[in-house]
């Protein structure tokens, strides 16, 4: 449990520090034009590299057949993020995907 | 605008956001209790770290052993999004005291920085408008304390076969499809996702790291590529 809350305060620094970074830092200093483009593919790279092994891995391996309900839940789910850029929509969607194809597969 | 009517406005603006933020607090709650965190535990990680998607993969992270400081990195690697949002929001706020800074910093979620920097944009003086992203933040951290709460008390009656997880990797889906809006972009994420479940396996879990770095790469070395002219 120790190591919980040292984890657990030790993010918590972390993310306060990143937030803090520019703010603080304002009329000091500037970053490098190339560390500026490059956080511009933070959120795309680290969201897809949480996502996609969400949606292959099963129980520690890659699992596309049989039919693996997590995969066709979330390729639906990009299909309809990409079509109606709706967040609930894609939500939705994708959770009742996921229990239909969960109930078929029994 | 007085400074209290601006914080008003600020918290009012943030009420439709708060209705998507809701669920997912309470999402939070129930898995953090499922993977075994004490209660105090649970809720002081929204106090301290008050961010959802990396107390969602800290949770998972605890839930699977991994050591203490792959976790706080890998939480670092996921709210790296917030230096941009640092950075952006830096020149309206140079003026400040240090104690305005921190506070504002702690609670720059993504959703408050979203209304912030429309809020800074606008025309007009700029002197006041910290206390319209105050109120943001704050209406955004009341809703995120409360959700957990009420999560963690939902925690031991929903079963873990309800799939709740699956939200977080359909939440991402929503927030960064509509965000590829160029062929670096898309580059970026398709690589850092293949090299992600190519990594899965790394030890200590330092695949989802590796394949940030990779993605970041990926989309800097094809902006260079297909840099159109002018």
């Amino acid at each position: 449990m120790a190591e919980t809350w040292l984890t657990i305060v030790l993010a918590g620094l972390l993310t306060f520090g990143i937030r803090l970074s520019f703010i603080a830092l304002a009329g000091v200093w500037q970053p490098p034009p190339l560390f500026q483009s490059a956080l511009r593919y933070v959120p795309p790279a680290v969201l897809s590299a949480i996502i996609l092994p969400e949606m292959f891995i099963q129980d520690g391996a890659v699992v596309i057949f049989p039919v693996n309900p997590r995969l066709v839940a979330g390729i639906l789910a990009i299909g309809l993020a990409w079509r109606t850029r709706s967040t609930f929509l894609t939500i939705v969607a994708g959770m009742l995907a996921l229990y239909a194809l969960q109930w078929l597969g029994g | 605008m007085t400074a209290k009517s601006l914080f008003l406005q600020g918290m009012k603006d943030a009420i439709p956001i708060l209705v998507g933020v809701a669920p997912f607090g309470m999402i939070y709650g129930v898995l953090a209790l499922q993977a075994g965190l004490s209660l105090a535990a649970a809720q002081g990680m929204s106090l301290v770290v008050f961010a959802g998607s990396a107390q969602f993969v800290t949770v998972k992270l605890i839930e699977a052993g991994t050591p203490w400081f792959v976790i706080a990195l890998t939480a670092f690697v996921i709210n790296l999004r917030h230096a941009l949002y640092s950075a952006s929001l830096a020149p309206y706020l140079q003026h400040l005291k240090p104690h305005w800074k921190g506070l504002l910093a702690y609670v720059l979620v993504d959703e408050a920085y979203a209304l912030g920097i429309t809020r800074f944009e606008q025309p007009g003086s700029r002197l006041q408008r910290h206390w319209y992203l105050l109120g943001a933040g704050v209406a955004l951290w009341l809703c995120w304390q409360v959700s957990t709460a009420a999560g963690i008390f939902l925690g031991a009656q929903i079963p873990a076969g309800w799939s709740l997880d699956f939200t977080l990797a359909l939440t991402f889906i929503a927030l960064v499809v509509p965000s590829l809006k160029d062929r670096p972009m898309i580059l970026a994420a398709a690589t850092a996702g293949i090299t992600a479940v190519a990594g899965y396996s790394l030890p200590h879990k330092l695949g989802l790291i590796l394949a940030a770095a990779v993605g970041i790469a990926a989309g800097l070395l094809s902006e260079k590529l297909w840099q159109k002219p002018g």
